[in-house]
């Protein structure tokens, strides 16, 4: 898949591959810029211009997302794959209830009477630990777990086979991560919906994903098992970004994380697009595009990196 | 009344190093919620909040948001008035009316670093007015070339060479990582010997916040003091000396880094401890974190009792009449709480 915003065509995504399978928890990892928000607008066929796909095609359960017609889209988003956004706080309309706004997705969406919506309504937020009292609070009488609660609820109350959660919890205290986080994977067990998880935070991720896409300047540099690929990282990207974080329990040690700047996406060099901040940069990363490949035969990881490719870096 | 300006003491005095530079004494800050004529309702933001900072030493606070961290910060700044206890500064009290220390000759001391480096700048001037400002103000007795080589020297130290080019750019030419940068070196430039830095890095990129607290850490070094507020109990730390947790307004447990978060006692530390997410570990692997309700008290000038009493696992019926007192569990390690008595 590619995809080109048309400020000076900066390739915000460029040739990702990616499969979801039903009942799976993939995460996308990468810094601000990255593609990987850009990425999900893309899926549910969200994006707006100047955002224009160029190539690609993203497939839902057999049917190509982006030639659906208006209609289609309509049952397709919601329906079967929904959001939750990364300024889930504000994504809740501030002048109606939260009770109006889950029964509107419901009446929106099936033929049923506005007493069945309601009675749905009432049970998905029962579902997310908020009371039916609550269904006529407006969204700032809620705290904002609160509030994300709420979104994941109108996420959820169509059952989609799909979720796909931008940032859902950056704007949220630990603890208050650490519940909300508990909480959707047990609603997970009972649903069995996909996710797929968009973050920076890798310590978060390589908790709750089973595979881990890791993207750099448009492009997907490494994908793998989530454990494997949290205990021995082969990109120097992926190794970079794990040495960013400070661990809690782990030694004491200066971290100097990854040097320089992110990529300009206006102004990309030749070769590999992580050469500039890479530490083990070859003659042949300045020249040539390194590809996406398998680089053991054991395992599914694939890596693009030259130096992975012919097992000079570890 | 203003004292005449030490110049040889700026930019900054390496000889200070076990010196005390801030004080806080019992601080009390209370906010009004409505405007009543008599019987007015209060909040108590911060309560009974005692620490110290020595110059080239960081103290963290952590905890989650409504904790009173910022506005411990603000007070530090007189943004907010305390009701009631003492903030030094070199011994000297910031709010002493006897004696009462002007904006500016607090200003030139403590400087403080926000967490927005989008909202901190000017977007219609030039990196160069942002530094020149505050060493025209601080620092008068620089002037034409000479103030011009000291804010280059500003903007290298901060690692944003070249210096030249960078001072003639706008905001909206930098990256979040530049612009924090940025800020940084206007603090500095005062010659402050004390910054609180509030969230200075969770709105920056993952790959680059640590160059930014590697570079705080390089101006602890030059025997600059630091408050870091943020919620982030493991980049404090990583970052800080001593860490400080707080909950509603109050010191649950403090000392040394290290110790704090390798040996939490405080049931509200290690709550916080078990929610992080860390790197290599599995889910579900740390079920430890039973709260028993997510409750946080709206803290009252008559509240009594420990603040975490709606949400500790390990709550006895003393802890809603008595708040604990200190405890000390090693050499730089105290915790208020009755089951560590």
């Amino acid at each position: 898949m590619d995809y080109v915003t048309d400020s000076g065509n900066a390739r915000a995504v460029n040739n990702v591959s990616l499969d979801i399978f039903p009942g799976e928890t993939v995460g996308l990892a990468g810094e601000s810029g990255c593609g990987k928000s850009t990425l999900a607008f893309a899926i549910a066929n969200l994006h707006s211009a100047p955002a224009l796909i160029t190539g690609g095609e993203i497939l839902f359960e057999g049917q190509d997302v982006l030639k659906m017609s208006d209609e289609e889209l309509r049952g397709f988003r919601w329906a079967k794959a929904s959001m939750v956004f990364q300024s889930a706080m504000n994504a809740l309309n501030p002048v109606i209830t939260i009770g109006e706004q889950l029964v509107d997705v419901v009446l929106a969406h099936e033929d049923v009477t506005l007493e069945q919506a309601k009675e749905r309504a009432v049970a998905n937020l029962e579902l997310v630990g908020i009371h039916a009292s609550r269904m006529n609070s407006y969204p700032h009488q809620l705290s904002g777990g609160m509030r994300q609660r709420v979104v994941i609820a109108i996420a959820l109350i169509l059952r989609p086979k799909l979720i796909i959660m931008d940032e859902p919890t950056t704007a949220l205290d630990v603890v208050v991560e650490r519940d909300i986080m508990d909480q959707l994977y047990e609603l997970k067990e009972e649903f069995g919906f996909a996710i797929l998880f968009i973050s920076h935070d890798l310590g978060l991720m390589g908790e709750i994903t089973d595979r881990i896409g890791v993207m750099y300047a448009g492009k997907m540099v490494e994908l793998g098992d989530s454990e494997e690929l949290m205990s021995h990282p082969r990109h120097p990207y992926t190794r970079g970004l794990l040495k960013s974080f400070p661990t809690i329990f782990g030694p004491k040690e200066r971290l100097e994380g990854i040097p320089g700047n992110p990529l300009n996406l206006l102004d990309v060099p030749n070769g590999c697009y992580f050469q500039a901040r890479c530490s083990e940069c070859a003659d042949i990363c300045i020249n040539t595009m390194p590809e996406l490949v398998a680089v053991d035969s054991q395992s599914p990881r694939l890596v693009s990196c030259h130096l992975v490719e012919r097992g000079v870096a570890q | 009344m203003n004292q005449p300006v030490n110049l040889e003491e700026f930019p900054v005095n390496r000889e200070s190093r076990s010196e005390q530079l801030l004080q806080v004494e019992d601080l009390v800050i209370d906010f009004a919620l409505d405007n009543a004529l008599f019987k007015r309702q209060y909040m108590r933001a911060v309560n009974g909040v005692s620490f110290d900072i020595r110059a080239g030493e960081a103290l963290a606070i952590v905890g989650e948001s409504g904790s009173g961290k910022s506005t411990c910060a603000r007070a530090l700044t007189r943004l907010y008035p305390p009701t009631a206890g003492k903030l030094k500064l070199n011994g000297r009290d910031i709010n002493d009316k006897a004696d009462l220390m002007s904006q500016s000759e607090l200003a030139k001391q403590v400087q403080m670093i926000f967490q927005d480096p989008f909202g901190s700048l000017n977007p219609v001037h030039t990196i160069r007015h942002h530094l020149y400002r505050p060493i025209k103000i601080h620092q008068p007795h620089l002037k034409g070339a000479a103030l011009e080589a000291y804010m280059l020297e500003m903007l290298e130290k901060v690692g944003l060479t070249p210096a030249q080019q960078t001072a003639d750019k706008y905001p909206h030419e930098l990256s979040g990582g530049q612009r924090q940068r940025v800020a940084i070196a206007r603090a500095v430039a005062t010659g402050a010997r004390f910054i609180l830095a509030d969230e200075p890095i969770s709105m920056l990129d993952v790959s680059i916040r640590l160059g930014i607290l590697n570079l705080m850490a390089d101006m602890k070094e030059e025997g600059i003091g630091f408050l870091y507020i943020t919620h982030d109990i493991a980049t404090a730390r990583y970052f800080a000396e001593r860490t400080a947790v707080m909950y509603v307004g109050h010191m649950v447990e403090w000392g040394e880094s290290d110790s704090v978060t390798q040996q939490p006692r405080h049931p509200y530390t290690q709550l916080l401890l078990s929610a992080v997410p860390e790197v290599g570990r599995k889910r579900g692997a740390q079920k430890s974190c039973a709260t028993t309700g997510n409750q946080i008290p709206l803290w009252k000038p008559d509240s009594k009792g420990c603040p975490f009493v709606s949400r500790c696992p390990k709550v006895s019926e003393r802890c809603s009449n008595e708040m604990p007192g200190v405890t000390q569990v090693a050499e730089d390690h105290f915790v208020r709480c009755f089951e560590v008595e």
